[in-house]
């Protein structure tokens, strides 16, 4: 197991007439390799759930233990967790800051004490996994696209070879065919560098086609904790914690009511696609006998 | 964080919040003059009281008002320090090369009293006023000034935009602070120098998030076409009602007191 989370509340502003509980006794277990995508509503306690892993966020009451070790315990290095455990905020193109691409991803590898050799080699690499082409190594950060900038951003977590990704709705703002590129590039890490991954996202088709574990996360709880086609079997409920499934589930529900025997638990174009052919084709060799 | 996004206002309902905050502004001046008026304890304990029944009426905490006095605290105990220790006249305690004269002692009581009064009274004003209230107030008390042709109502707009924009910028700041620190960024240890060098990873991205808001702001304000100050209308618009008379009123009968204090070396 490699993040645990105990029992944790976390309050806003503790002790103050302004007090407001963001989580509420969360139980958490994240287990390696793991792709998991957490939903929930704006304020429902998603951003601090994801700080609370790599230690940004002090739990007011209940433990986080990564690896095993408590990591508030007295002389836990928070540092070397945050190496392990690499976070991606929302918008992170508003963190660059150096004066080339190269150098701001080098950032991370040097504030884990790695030689200078050691932190470009790690920046490059991150850079290509990233799908940044060479010639902009040493453009100015600010210079480069919208995309491009949020893709150097990612990179510059990445190169600090981290074992846990953490991103929150990293396609936010971005066009259809950067999200695609981006999410393809996430999977293609998981897949290949064997990272877990944890992703927040306002995207049901998107949590649906890459996540193989959901996490809904409503008024400080849990309120699911399965596959994706799990939790979207429960449309109803999450349509009433201001979320939904994606657009194909309904779409399904619609073609079971009016006849079609297609399976109602998909959850993807390409699932559906070929359920929806097969009822078809079904349907066919019944009306023809 | 929290502090600084919420200002020093404190919000309530009581009659000082709702005065206008022109009157607030003259009355806040009018409190520092009659300080500098009176010069007996008579006086002072007279400004004192005036104080006390503001507070009252603010309903603020006085916690709140104490606080006010922290940032000038240091200065306030040097002053009494000068005062009680190089006013010259008849010596009451003599040791090494310090002497403390009666006149000291005095002068540096008095020095005290005033300061602190000073900066509560000021406060009762910040504390009962939004900032957006009170730069309004001080547009139209000062717009006599575009006579001579005083930027008035921009630099009205210009004091607004700038406090509105502390509380982003903090929380900006926050936020970026995370990012690095995220990235192994570290804000707490080493010397001076290092801990200066940390900050370029903070401050270049604030820099560049604060031009990028100005950028969208002026943009914003174009296209809602503002033109700056001339013909332009209020949504708002100030206007005195009774009970700001009345202050007025009060305010006079409270600075006369004052006057006839000082005239007779009460």
């Amino acid at each position: 197991m490699l993040i645990e989370l105990k029992n944790v509340c976390y309050t806003y502003g503790a002790g103050t007439v302004y007090e407001v509980s963001a989580l509420d006794g969360i139980d958490l277990q994240i287990h390696e390799g793991e792709f998991i995508g957490v939903i929930g509503q704006t304020g429902s306690g998603k951003s601090t759930l994801i700080q609370l892993f790599n230690g940004l966020m002090k739990p007011t009451t209940g433990q986080v233990f990564f690896a095993g070790k408590d990591i508030w315990a007295d002389g836990y290095d928070l540092r070397s967790l945050r190496t392990h455990v690499g976070l991606v905020f929302q918008y992170p193109e508003n963190q660059l800051f150096e004066s080339d691409v190269l150098k701001d991803v080098m950032f991370g590898p040097k504030n884990q004490g790695l030689t200078p050799g050691e932190c470009e080699e790690r920046a490059k690499e991150a850079l290509r996994q990233s799908g940044i082409a060479e010639e902009f190594y040493s453009v100015s950060p600010f210079e480069l696209s919208g995309g491009q900038k949020r893709r150097a951003a990612i990179a510059g977590v990445l190169a600090m070879d981290p074992e846990v990704l953490i991103l929150d709705e990293p396609t936010a703002g971005l066009d259809p065919a950067g999200r695609d590129e981006l999410l393809n590039l996430i999977k293609h890490l998981r897949d290949k560098r064997g990272i877990t991954v944890i992703l927040v996202s306002h995207s049901m088709e998107d949590v649906a086609q890459y996540a193989t574990r959901l996490l809904v996360v409503h008024e400080g709880k849990i309120a699911f904790d399965s596959s994706p086609k799990q939790v979207f079997s429960h449309y109803r409920e999450l349509e009433k914690m201001g979320l939904a499934a994606p657009q194909i589930t309904y779409i399904m529900h619609d073609l079971r009511e009016r006849g079609l025997r297609v399976d109602v638990t998909a959850t993807t174009v390409s699932e559906a696609k070929r359920s929806i052919l097969m009822a078809l084709s079904e349907h066919r060799s019944l009306s023809t006998d | 964080m929290g502090e600084i996004a919420l200002g020093q206002y404190y919000p309530s309902n009581s009659i000082l919040h709702k005065l206008d905050p022109r009157v607030k502004f003259i009355g806040t001046i009018v409190y520092i003059v009659s300080l500098f008026l009176v010069n007996t304890w008579i006086g002072y304990l007279f400004c004192a009281g005036f104080l006390i029944v503001m507070v009252i009426l603010s309903r603020v905490p006085f916690h709140f008002i104490l606080k006010s006095m922290k940032p000038v605290f240091f200065i306030l105990v040097i002053t009494m320090l000068f005062n009680l220790f190089l006013t010259p006249g008849e010596p009451v305690v003599k040791f090494w090369i310090f002497t403390i004269s009666d006149q000291g002692i005095s002068m540096a009581v008095r020095m005290g009293a005033r300061l602190t009064l000073l900066v509560m009274g000021s406060s009762i004003m910040t504390l009962t006023t939004t900032p957006n209230a009170l730069t309004d107030g001080m547009e139209r008390l000062f717009s006599f000034l575009k006579v001579i042709h005083v930027p008035v109502h921009e630099i009205s707009m210009m004091m607004s935009i700038a406090l509105r924009f502390i509380p982003i910028l903090a929380e900006e700041t926050d936020k970026i602070k995370k990012a690095q620190i995220a990235r192994g960024a570290d804000f707490e240890t080493g010397g001076l120098i290092r801990r200066l060098k940390s900050m370029v990873p903070l401050l270049v991205p604030l820099f560049v998030s604060a031009f990028r808001r100005a950028n969208d702001l002026a943009m914003a304000m174009e296209a809602r076409c503002y033109h700056g100050g001339d013909g332009r209308t209020q949504m708002k618009p100030l206007r005195y009602a009774g009970r700001d008379y009345a202050a007025y009123a009060i305010l006079a009968a409270y600075l006369a007191v004052c006057i006839v204090f000082c005239w007779r070396h009460l």
